[in-house]
């Protein structure tokens, strides 16, 4: 096996509880919460009033969810480019991999584009494609392009090649990484730039989930609302934030003299042909994709000795993934231990698989588990070391992390430490 | 090239306004005026999809149900294109595929964004109202249709494919990179098959007033692609299945065509811009180029200036060129996989499909290669080269 080895040089975060990885880490181990009140938005008449939103970020109360999902972005991966060192300023040697938030026209704009209108009681799409062409909404149409964030993203930090923006739901920010993982083993480049960002919470998405009965009701307090592999557990708490990981070849790294801060060193994948929201009740497709994540790592079950989860906090998820870790790890299973990021920033949807990677290599960095945070209740079907409430230090040298989405999607990814 | 491990394609399943299939398409490319619906969503012209039979390739009324128009058009190509491959109920090979889809984002519900809209200028607390009513009116499983990834998610679960899934987003680049990541993966011996490709309803307000802002669209009558100012929008569904020569062979699967290569680029776009990416890109192919028996298949999109520039850089290299966004309308997403399945098709036949305008010229030669271009309409570039498999 003579593939490239493919280490990070340069992490960057933005969560509910603070830009940059050291402050993120800080509260993470004291176990802090970062979910709140929304504030940013009206939320009479929801179900669900909490999230994890970035409000320490100043935003004008219009901010889209692109736009958002940008400027987080631009944070994180302007922390992991100098930590990193590498290229120079706005010049960086290699593609980039963003996942995104979904990306749509939102109310301000429609509202904004029928007034101009001019239409009275009969609106109709005449009168809004008149408006729309009039130009005034140029910054819109670019804005609301798919490729939009990727495409500002690339220009500022001078990636290369054609930037890839991604969605595989709540593993996105896994694939990213997946997909500069595997560009650097076909010897196509020897760094690249991987994202995961979501600026997404806004009332029509928080309605959307709620429809969907996924998240958290417990909305007094806000910071006990998401408690994953708890028996009271809900649903998820939508949150905001951003990840970003600087990925070289140890060849490469080396090089340059640059300090390495871990190693991806397996990914893997499988879809569920089950259900559009739901798991297959066996768990085999997650069991297989962590096998597969394992293997590619040229490592065994016995080898991990900390579990990231995707840990949603939802009844099904929480109990899914327990069933696929006991699958794959027997009896370890109950010794494991294995924490949820989410219990403290809530569920950053597209950036989730990114943000968690940035916790799981700072969690091998420190040799110290965070926590997973309001466990008062354990669930008896679920008998896992959650590491309840309390940073835990440990010996820890192989991290799985796993991140599971709507439309069958799974990815689990390895890290390690050293460069074996 | 010698040492890197092909990639042929083995299955298409294409969908459009011009029928169903590739020998559908190449009929209707050889004999048809284009078919376009004006009156829809007049002034814009709309190359709607033929009526398509959705029971043939997803069964389960359910199934049907829990999709929007996107989803269905896609989930039926993928269906025809794995049909195509033999690869149909193969539990085997299925789970071992490996998917991407290119996608933008599913359907709205245009009415009630309408009536929401409408609405609000009314309202005494318009963030309430909009609340209350998107409570109230907002069918749950619609969310299911609007994520970008679950065409992928539709496809698992009808058609079986579990090897991977990925979605990329980005217009027309993200059918570019689907397919260039697909062919890329199998060259490197990450994957030995793969299904790539993407669809796109354009018979809907929302994407009209999205491009309407960005004063993209062509108005009025009917006009190709290099006399459009601005796109014509096209429904489409274009998968393709691509698969390793060797793993083709072992189970006797034909090909329709090999991939030989494909890059792609992301210019900052000014003017000269479009040009000067063309001609770096084509340099990397034009060694390969027997001139005398290729052609090229343009995506372009009818949108000004990327479109003249193309047309120019076109005229340059002395090849027939076809834009076949004039019969198709362009489609964005699927539309860099639905030429290359159009490229297949006509390589497989040896012939060269009749011009599409009065300024393209008949190629009498023998096909054995065929150029498949994509200057996305605001961003991203991209060529293709297909070859006979002799």
């Amino acid at each position: 096996m003579n593939r490239p080895v493919v280490v990070v040089t340069g992490y960057g975060v933005v969560t509910s509880l603070g830009a940059g990885a050291q402050d993120n880490w800080a509260k993470l181990s004291a176990g802090q919460s970062g979910i709140r009140e929304i504030t940013r938005f009206a939320t009479d008449g929801l179900k669900t009033r909490i999230a994890g939103t970035v409000d320490f970020v100043p935003v004008e109360p219009s901010i889209n969810a692109p736009e958002l999902s940008q400027r987080l972005a631009e944070m994180a991966a302007e922390e992991a480019i100098a930590q990193s060192g590498i290229g120079t300023p706005g010049d960086f040697p290699g593609p980039l991999f963003i996942a995104v938030a979904p990306v749509e026209i939102e109310w301000q704009q429609r509202c904004e584009v029928a007034r101009a209108s001019g239409a009275n009681d009969a609106l109709g799409y005449p009168d809004l494609m008149r408006a729309g062409e009039s130009g005034r909404f140029h910054g819109y149409y670019e804005r609301f392009l798919f490729g939009s964030v990727a495409d500002r993203i690339a220009e500022r930090f001078g990636t290369k090649g054609s930037p890839i923006s991604l969605s595989t739901a709540c593993a996105s920010g896994a694939t990213a990484i997946q997909l500069g993982v595997e560009a650097i083993r076909r010897g196509e480049t020897e760094a690249a730039l991987c994202i995961g960002t979501d600026g997404s919470v806004n009332a029509e998405s928080l309605i959307r989930f709620s429809l969907l009965s996924a998240l958290s009701t417990s909305n007094d307090p806000p910071q006990a609302a998401s408690k994953p592999f708890s028996k009271n557990r809900d649903g998820f708490v939508m949150a905001e934030g951003a990840g970003v990981l600087v990925l070289e070849s140890l060849e490469a790294a080396k090089a340059r003299g640059a300090k390495i801060l871990g190693v991806i060193e397996g990914c893997g994948e499988l879809a569920d042909s089950f259900h559009r929201t739901r798991s297959s009740p066996d768990g085999k497709p997650t069991i297989g994709c962590i096998r597969n994540a394992i293997a590619d790592a040229g490592l065994a079950p016995d080898d991990i000795d900390y579990i990231n989860p995707h840990g949603t906090s939802t009844p099904e998820n929480d109990k899914n993934e327990y069933i696929s870790i006991a699958a794959v790890f027997g009896e370890r299973a109950k010794s494991i231990p294995i924490s949820s990021n989410k219990s403290m920033i809530g569920h950053t949807l597209s950036a989730a698989g990114a943000v968690e990677s940035v916790f799981s290599l700072m969690t091998l960095e420190h040799q110290r588990i965070p926590p997973t945070i309001n466990y008062q209740l354990p669930d008896p079907a679920i008998p896992l070391d959650v590491v309840p409430n309390v940073a835990r230090d440990a010996r820890v040298t192989h991290v799985l992390s796993n991140s599971f989405g709507f439309g069958g999607q799974n990815v689990s990814l390895v890290m390690g430490r050293e460069p074996r | 090239m010698s040492d890197a491990r092909e990639s042929w394609i083995t299955g298409i399943g294409l969908v459009s306004c011009l029928g169903e299939g590739p020998d559908a398409h190449l009929r209707a490319l050889n004999e048809d005026a284009p078919r376009v619906d004006s009156t829809a969503f007049a002034p814009y012209v709309v190359h709607r999809i033929v009526p398509l039979d959705f029971d043939k390739q997803i069964p389960k009324k359910g199934d049907q149900r829990q999709m929007e128009p996107w989803q269905r058009i896609g989930t039926y190509a993928a269906g025809l294109a794995l049909d195509s491959a033999g690869l149909k109920g193969k539990t085997d090979l299925l789970s071992r595929t490996d998917m991407i889809v290119a996608a933008g984002g599913g359907e709205r519900d245009a009415q009630v964004d309408l009536n929401v809209t409408a609405g609000v200028a009314k309202a005494k607390n318009p963030e309430a109202f909009v609340n209350e009513r998107l409570m109230n009116d907002l069918r749950p499983t619609l969310f299911l249709a609007q994520l970008s990834n679950l065409l992928a998610g539709n496809i698992s679960i009808v058609h079986g494919v579990t090897g991977s899934s990925r979605t990329f987003m980005g217009e027309e680049s993200a059918g570019v990179d689907a397919v260039r990541i697909a062919h890329a993966r199998i060259a490197a011996g990450q994957s030995n098959l793969a299904l790539v490709g993407g669809a796109y309803n354009a018979e809907r307000w929302e994407v009209m007033l999205h491009f309407a802002m960005g004063r993209c669209l062509s108005h009025d009558a009917h006009k190709s692609v290099w006399e459009r100012a601005g796109m014509e929008l096209g429904t489409i569904g274009a998968f393709l299945v691509l698969e390793e020569k060797g793993h083709a062979e072992r189970r006797g699967a034909t090909p329709f065509a090999r991939i030989a290569t494909v890059v792609a680029d992301h210019a900052r776009r000014s003017s000269g811009a479009v040009t000067a990416t063309l001609e770096r890109l084509w340099s990397g192919i034009a060694p390969r180029l027997d001139v005398a028996h290729a052609a090229v298949i343009s995506g372009a999109s009818g949108v000004q200036p990327a479109t003249a520039e193309e047309r120019d850089f076109l005229a340059s290299r002395g090849l027939a060129v076809r834009a076949t966004a004039t019969h198709l309308g362009h489609g964005l997403e699927p539309q860099f996989p639905a030429n290359i399945a159009l490229a297949a098709a006509a390589l497989r036949t040896g012939r060269l499909f009749a011009p599409c305008d009065a300024s393209e010229r008949p190629m009498e030669a023998v096909l054995r290669q065929a150029v498949v271009t994509s200057i996305g309409h605001w961003r991203g570039e991209g060529l293709a080269l297909i070859e006979t498999v002799s």
